[in-house]
């Protein structure tokens, strides 16, 4: 149960030591997706268009987040249930995604692409949204604004406290946790 | 006849939606610190930690304490001898649209085909129901859908009794895992008919985490449930440990010889919602 220092995007190299339980402080550059973002995003990529985002060893966070007050950089924006995503998750992967932050389980189809790819799903807590938006120092809108909260956003994060679920090796804290504290 | 205006409903309901967002309940916020009290997990030690910091920072900063603001569900409950002059339903539609404007709440009611969203949140869930008196009590209750997946309503016949309903409880929240960001509250319905059992148990919700059910044989059974989810080892956000629900929540209504139905209305720890009297 290490602390480990993230810098994203980050490549397979330098996510491979993380385990689960490990405390991940996230910094860097990442891009915000959630349902409709992922659907627009697999069209794209079916019609062979180019992707508004580099993804490149990138990191997805599955938020909407509220609308900013006048002079806050974001609203409230926590993570919402990854498994709405597992249907996309592989083909992103495969694509170079390296790190997915969000909450809940993963599918089977997920985790092996985790494996072939070394990426890492790091959970953020589940309704701790103003905390989590205290961790974003600055945020663009990247592409389909007119989705509101489900656009994609370019956020520029330090330190946001997240814990691994998922490690590359496919290791989930979800059933490994559960099993310790079942009575 | 006392006569209410709708303007009046209006303003009440848009400050309903941003107080219930940005200011959760009290009895939330100590329920979530006797529980990191006593939690074994290291990451569920963390997790209420963080949940409680979140609640502390949404407090000071005005801002929802979770991203997701939900859609608008709301009881009214109108007094019979009250006469409400304007369209009610509009007033209240108008109080959400202001609300969530207003308070920088997430927009994230769509239309469930086109998934086009409107932007405002409208339109509402309303649940009216008329009771005596020359009053009118409204209850805004925001509600996030990763916990709202998550509930589940079964037809269960005679012959399951009340074991069956206890098993098809456990189960759902078995099943729900880490989605619902536990620690949860579970409102529970039980009997009536298909829409009773889900709307007394979306009621139930109302409830506040450590009051006592007045009836002491579903005390028992709350207790006894909450035991039992506890035992289940999920923890906060489900990555294990002491703490998967903070409360549960029952009530029952006369149902068919033929039936047994039961609803479980799975709420996150963002248990929010505001009253107000009229
Ligand atoms: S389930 Fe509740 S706490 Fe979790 S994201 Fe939804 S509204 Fe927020």
């Amino acid at each position: 149960m290490a602390i480990i220092n993230i810098t994203a995007p980050a490549t397979r190299e330098q996510l491979a030591n993380i385990n689960i339980g490990d405390t991940v402080l996230l910094s860097g550059t990442i891009y915000t997706a959630r349902d409709a973002a992922h659907k627009r995003l697999m069209s794209m990529i079916a019609s062979g268009d180019p992707l508004p985002i580099n993804i490149k060893n990138a990191c997805i966070y599955y938020t909407g987040p509220c609308p900013e007050k006048p002079g806050d950089i974001i609203g409230s924006c926590g993570p919402t249930t990854s498994s709405r995503m597992d249907s996309y998750a592989p083909t992103l992967m495969d694509l170079g995604q390296t790190i997915m932050v969000g909450k809940g389980l993963r599918s089977k189809d997920v985790i092996d692409a985790m494996v072939r790819n070394g990426a890492v799903y790091l959970a953020a807590t589940g309704g701790a949204g103003a905390l989590l938006a205290s961790c974003v120092k600055a945020k663009r809108t990247v592409a389909f604004p007119e989705l509101l909260s489900e656009a994609i956003y370019e956020l520029e994060i330090a330190n946001m406290p997240l814990i691994c679920a998922i490690d590359s090796r496919g290791t989930s804290l979800y059933e490994e946790g559960i099993k310790t504290y079942k009575k | 006849m006392r006569v209410i205006n709708a303007t009046q409903i209006t303003d009440t309901i848009r400050q309903m939606c941003i107080d219930a967002c940005c200011d959760m309940p009290e009895n939330v916020y100590i329920a979530l610190k006797k529980a990191k009290d006593s939690e074994r997990s290291p990451f569920g030690k963390e997790i209420l930690t963080q949940l409680i910091s979140n609640i502390e920072i949404s407090r000071e900063k005005q801002m929802p304490a979770c991203q997701d603001t939900g859609m608008a569900v709301i009881f009214a409950d109108v007094g019979q001898d009250v006469h409400i002059e304007g369209d009610l339903f509009g007033a209240i539609e108008e109080g959400v649209r202001r609300g969530y404007k207003d308070g920088y709440l997430r927009a994230s009611t769509t239309d469930p085909l086109s998934r086009k969203n409107p932007g405002d949140n409208t339109p509402p869930i309303v649940h009216y129901n008329i009771v005596p008196g020359d009053k009118l009590t409204l209850h805004m209750a925001p509600k996030g859908f990763g916990s709202e997946n998550m509930s589940a309503l079964k037809m269960l016949t005679p012959s399951s009794g009340l074991e069956g309903v206890k098993a098809f409880i456990i189960d759902t929240v078995k099943n729900a895992g880490a989605n619902p960001c536990p620690p949860i509250v579970l409102g529970i319905g039980i009997g009536g008919t298909m829409e009773k059992a889900a709307l007394i148990a979306k009621r139930q919700l109302l409830r506040e985490i450590g009051e006592v059910n007045p009836d002491p044989e579903l005390a028992a059974l709350e207790n006894e449930l909450l035991e039992k989810i506890n035992n289940l080892g999920i923890g906060p956000g489900g990555l294990g440990g002491d703490t998967t629900a903070l409360a549960v929540f029952i009530d029952t209504y006369p149902t068919h010889i033929a039936g047994l139905p039961v609803a479980v209305n799975m709420q996150c720890h963002a248990a929010r919602h505001k009253s107000a009297i009229i």
